[in-house]
C-alpha cells in the first residue's frame, strides 16, 4: 500500500495546531482550578481558550533556526566591534550615558519580562496562549543577554556600566523602571499581558527602541544597532501577541471591558512615565540627534497610537485616560527631566551636562513654544554658576512619587510655572504623587503601593542620611561614575584615544 | 605606511562588571558568566505578588531546599540562549536531514504492519507526556530562584516542547494525523497510560519548584529516556528492523545523554550543600522513583510484554547508580 497517496494534507494553520495545541488535554486526575490557580482571582472571564488566534505559528525547529542565525550575525559583528575599539567611533563619550541607563534600569526589565512570561507560560490554561508567552520567556532572556554581552566592552573602558547588577537593585533612578516590572510581575496573568505584552511591547515600545537604535545608528555604536536589529523581528512577534491577547479578552466576555480599560489606563501612565526618561536621551544625551522627543511622540504615539486605539475602538476602548495630560506634557518633560538630572548628578552612575549653545539652539527650533521662555533662563543660570567656580549641585533629597518613583519636578498639565504635586492619606499615612496619574493609580490599589521600596528614605533610615556610605552601597565611584561629562574621566579618556586613532601623536 | 593606531595603548579601566569580579576575581568574565550571574533582581523588591501575597517576587523561599548561594547550580554545559540556540540548531539540521532520509527512501513505509503499530502506539502517546515536561520546567524557570537554576530550565522547556513536535511529526510520518488522534485517545483513556497521565498531572500541581525538578527530569525523565528511546527503540525495535525509527529519534537519545549532565550536576551541588538538602533529595527522589518505576511499567509493556518488569527494573538499577554519583542515596 502507498501510505503516502492516503495521507491527508494539512495547511499552515492546521499543521500547526496538531504540533502544538493538539498537546494538551483535559486534566483527569486534578483540577484545572488545582493546576491553573491564578486564572480567575482577576475577574477576566475567558469562555474558550480554543477560540484563540495564535500570532504566529513557529515550530521549535524553525524557532532554532531562525534564531542560531541571527546569534551568529550578533556575535561576529559585536566582537568584531571589540577587536576593533568600535567605541572611539562613537559621535562623543556624553553618548554613553543613554547605554549606562539603559543597561542599569532598562535590561533588567528585560530579564523581568522573561521571568513574567514563563510563569504566565505556565499558568495561562491554553496551549497556543502558553506557547506563545514561552517563545516571548525566551526571547527576553536573550535580550537581557545580548544587551549585557553588548555592552560588556563599554565596561572595559568607561566609567558607570561596571555596576548595573547593584545600581538595578539600589540606585534611586533604576527603581522608577524596577518597580514598573515589579508592578507587572506583581499582578495577576492577564494583568501582566496588558502591562508588559500589549502596554509596553505594543504601545510604548517604539518609543524606547526606534529612537533608541536610531540614536545609536547616528552616533556610530554599532553594538548598540545590532542588538536593536537583531531584537527587532522578536519584537515584531511580541507585539503581535500584545494586541492578540487584548482583543482575545475582549471578545471572550464583555464584563472584561472596564477591567481591561482600567489596565490600559493605569499602564498607558506607568508607561509613559517610565519612557520619561527616553525623551531627555533624545533631546539632550544623544551628540547628534535623530529627531526630538516631540517629534517622536507626533509619530509613535499620536499617529500609531491613534490608529491602534481607533481600531481597539469598536471593543468599546477608549484611549487612555492620561493621554491629554501625557500631551500637555510632552514639550517640557525632557527639559524638566534633564535639569533633575543635572542637580542631582553627585548620585547617578552616569553622566549630565550644561547643553552647549548649538544644543540650545537646535532645542528652541524644537521646541519654540516652550525652551527659550521656560528652560533656557535656568540652563543659562546654571551656567552662570559654573563659571563663577559654584556649580549648582542639589544635596537635598527628591520628594519622589510614591507611584512612578520619579522625583515630583513635573509641572502641571496646563501651568508650567507651577510644579504638580498631589498627595493622599491612607491609614493615617500621607502619600506623594507627581501627578492626577499616578495618584489615581495609588488609589486603586493603595495596599500594593503602600508596599513601594522607595530608595531616598531608604537612604535615611539605613545609611543615615551619609552620602559616601550610600555611594559605597550603591556601588557608585565618586568623581568616576557620576557627576558633569565636562572634565570626566571618560571625556578625558576619549578625546585621549580618539587622538590616538585619528592622529600621529 | 598605514599605522594601526587602533591596537595602540588604548588600556581597559577593568575587566569585567563588579558581580562577576567580586565572583570570580579581578580578570575577564565569560559570555556565560555575563549572562547568568546575579542578572535577577535581589534586593528591594517593591510588591508583594497578589497571586500569592505570602510569597517575594523571586522567593528562594518557595522550595524546601535551601541554598546560600542559588548561583551554585551552575550549568556544566554553561548555556545561555547564544549557545544553546546554536547546539539546538546543529542538532535540527541532523534530525531534519534524518527525517528527509527516512521520508526520502520511503522507508517508514517499509516498515511491517506490527512494527509500525508498535512504535505508533508507544511514541505518539509520548507527546502528550513531553508536553507535561514543557509545562514543569516553565513553572521551575518561572519561579525557581536564581538564574544559574532557571535559565537552563526555560531552555529545557522548549526541548521538551521540540521533542512533542518531532514526536507528532513521527506519528504522521508514520501513520496519519488519526494516528495523533489515537494516540491522544489512549493517552486519555487507555489503561496502559493511565499512571504516567497521573504522573504527569500530579506533578503539575507541585509548587516546590525544585521538587517538581526532581519529579520530572530526575525521577521520571531518568527512567523513560533511558528506557524508550535506548533499551525500546534503539535494541528492540531496531533488532526488529526499525532502525528507521532510531534515526527519528536520535534527537532525544542525544539531548538526553546531554541533559543528564547538566541535572546531575544541579543535583551534586544542591545534595553537597547540606544534610538537610540531602534528606529532602533523597525524600523526594524515592517517592517520585518509585511512582515513575510503576507509571512506566504497562507503557515499557505496550512493546517488550513479559520483558517490562526486568527492562524497569534493569533501569531503576542503572537510575540509581547515575544518582548515587551525586551523593544521593534511596
Amino acid at each position: 500500500m502507498d501510505m503516502k497517496a492516503t495521507k491527508k494534507k494539512l495547511g499552515m494553520k492546521e499543521r500547526y495546531r496538531v504540533l502544538t495545541r493538539d498537546l494538551g488535554w483535559e486534566p483527569g486526575y486534578q483540577s484545572k482550578e488545582a493546576i491553573f490557580p491564578y486564572v480567575r482571582y482577576e475577574g477576566i472571564k475567558v469562555h474558550d481558550w480554543d477560540k484563540w488566534e495564535d500570532p504566529f505559528r513557529l515550530t521549535m525547529d524553525a524557532y532554532w533556526k531562525y534564531q542560531a542565525e541571527k546569534e551568529r550575525k550578533f556575535y561576529a559583528i559585536i566582537d568584531a566591534h571589540a577587536q576593533n575599539n568600535g567605541h572611539l567611533n562613537l559621535t562623543d563619550a556624553r553618548y554613553l550615558s543613554a547605554l549606562k541607563i539603559f543597561l542599569q534600569a532598562i535590561s533588567p526589565g528585560e530579564y523581568a519580562a522573561h521571568k513574567g512570561f514563563a510563569r504566565i507560560g505556565r499558568e495561562f490554561p491554553g496551549v497556543g496562549t502558553q506557547v506563545a508567552c514561552q517563545m516571548q520567556a525566551i526571547d527576553e532572556i536573550r535580550h537581557a543577554q545580548t544587551q549585557i554581552h553588548a555592552m560588556s566592552n563599554y565596561n572595559r573602558y568607561y566609567d558607570g556600566f561596571h555596576a548595573f547588577a547593584d545600581a538595578r537593585d539600589r540606585i534611586w533612578y533604576t527603581s522608577v523602571a524596577r518597580s514598573f516590572f515589579d508592578d507587572a510581575m506583581s499582578a495577576g496573568p492577564f494583568e501582566f499581558m496588558i502591562a508588559i505584552g500589549f502596554s509596553f511591547e505594543y504601545v510604548l515600545t517604539n518609543l524606547l527602541f526606534v529612537p533608541f537604535m536610531s540614536g545609536a545608528a547616528y552616533n556610530g555604536d554599532m553594538a548598540t544597532v545590532t542588538f536593536g536589529f537583531s531584537a527587532q523581528s522578536d519584537e515584531a512577534r511580541h507585539m503581535t501577541l500584545g494586541l492578540e491577547c487584548i482583543k482575545f479578552m475582549l471578545e471572550q466576555d464583555p464584563d472584561n471591558l472596564p477591567i481591561v480599560q482600567g489596565w490600559i489606563d493605569k499602564w498607558f501612565w506607568r508607561g509613559f512615565r517610565v519612557l520619561g526618561l527616553v525623551s531627555t536621551m533624545m533631546d539632550y544625551m544623544l551628540p547628534k540627534r535623530v529627531m526630538s522627543w516631540r517629534e517622536a511622540w507626533e509619530i509613535y504615539g499620536v499617529e500609531n497610537g491613534g490608529a491602534l486605539f481607533r481600531d481597539l475602538a469598536r471593543y468599546g476602548i477608549r484611549p487612555p485616560k492620561g493621554w491629554d495630560d501625557a500631551e500637555k506634557a510632552i514639550d517640557h518633560m525632557s527639559h524638566q527631566f534633564m535639569l533633575g538630572l543635572y542637580q542631582w548628578s553627585f548620585g547617578t552612575a552616569f553622566h549630565s551636562w550644561i547643553p552647549s549653545d548649538d544644543d540650545m539652539a537646535w532645542l528652541s527650533a524644537k521646541y519654540p513654544d516652550t525652551f527659550d521662555r521656560h528652560y533656557r533662563p535656568r540652563w543659562a543660570h546654571i551656567k552662570q554658576l559654573k563659571a563663577a567656580g559654584t556649580p549648582f549641585k542639589n544635596y537635598g533629597l527628591a520628594r519622589l512619587c510614591q507611584c512612578c518613583q520619579l522625583p515630583c519636578v513635573f509641572t502641571e498639565p496646563g501651568d508650567p510655572t507651577l510644579t504638580c504635586h498631589r498627595e493622599t492619606v491612607y491609614k493615617g499615612e500621607k502619600y506623594q504623587f507627581c501627578s492626577d496619574g499616578c495618584k489615581d493609580i495609588f488609589e486603586h490599589e493603595p495596599e500594593k503601593y503602600i508596599q513601594a521600596w522607595l530608595p531616598m528614605p531608604a537612604l535615611f533610615s539605613e545609611l543615615g542620611g551619609d552620602v559616601a556610605a550610600w555611594m559605597d552601597w550603591v556601588s557608585l565611584r565618586d568623581g568616576a561614575d557620576n557627576g558633569d561629562y565636562d572634565g570626566s574621566r571618560d571625556q578625558r579618556h576619549f578625546d585621549e584615544w580618539r587622538g590616538l586613532a585619528t592622529s600621529n601623536l | 605606511m598605514q599605522i594601526d593606531l587602533r591596537t595602540v595603548s588604548i588600556q581597559p579601566q577593568r575587566n569585567a562588571f563588579d558581580h562577576l569580579v567580586r565572583r570570580f576575581g579581578d580578570k575577564p568574565a565569560s559570555r556565560y558568566q555575563e549572562g547568568s550571574y546575579d542578572i535577577q533582581a535581589a534586593e528591594n523588591l517593591h510588591y508583594r505578588p497578589t497571586w500569592d501575597p505570602d510569597q517575594q517576587l523571586y522567593d528562594a523561599g518557595i522550595t524546601r531546599i535551601v541554598m546560600r548561594d542559588w548561583y551554585a547550580l551552575k550549568d556544566p554545559r554553561q548555556f545561555y540562549y547564544s549557545t544553546y540556540t546554536l547546539t539546538r540548531a546543529r542538532q535540527q539540521d541532523t534530525t531534519e536531514a534524518n527525517f528527509a532520509f527516512v521520508e526520502s527512501r520511503g522507508l517508514a513505509d517499509r516498515l511491517a504492519p506490527e512494527l509500525r503499530e508498535a512504535v505508533l502506539r508507544l511514541l505518539v502517546p509520548l507527546r502528550h507526556a513531553a508536553w507535561g515536561a514543557n509545562q514543569n520546567n516553565t513553572f521551575v524557570c518561572g519561579y525557581g530562584f536564581g538564574t544559574a537554576f532557571t535559565q537552563p530550565c526555560m531552555y529545557h522547556a522548549m526541548d521538551n516542547l521540540g521533542i512533542a513536535q518531532y514526536l507528532s511529526r513521527l506519528g504522521m510520518m508514520l501513520g496519519d494525523v488519526d494516528a495523533l488522534d489515537a494516540g491522544k485517545a489512549a493517552w486519555l483513556d487507555g489503561p496502559a497510560w493511565q499512571p504516567l497521565r497521573r504522573y504527569v498531572e500530579d506533578c503539575m500541581v507541585v509548587r516546590d519548584p525544585f521538587e517538581l525538578f526532581v519529579a520530572q527530569n530526575a525521577a521520571l525523565d531518568g527512567l523513560l529516556y533511558p528506557l524508550v528511546y535506548a533499551r525500546i527503540v534503539d535494541g528492540e525495535l531496531s533488532a526488529r528492523g526499525a532502525s528507521a525509527v532510531a534515526m527519528l529519534t536520535q534527537f532525544m537519545a542525544e539531548w538526553f545523554d546531554e541533559t543528564r549532565k547538566w541535572v546531575d550536576a544541579v543535583l551534586k551541588a544542591a545534595a553537597a550543600e547540606s544534610d538537610h538538602n540531602r534528606e529532602v533529595l533523597q525524600g523526594w527522589m524515592a517517592h517520585w522513583n518509585d511512582r515513575a518505576a510503576a507509571a512506566l511499567v504497562p507503557v515499557v509493556e505496550l512493546v517488550l510484554g513479559a520483558d517490562a518488569d526486568e527492562a524497569v527494573a534493569a533501569q531503576i538499577a542503572a537510575f540509581k547508580a547515575r544518582i548515587h554519583k551525586t551523593e544521593i542515596s534511596f
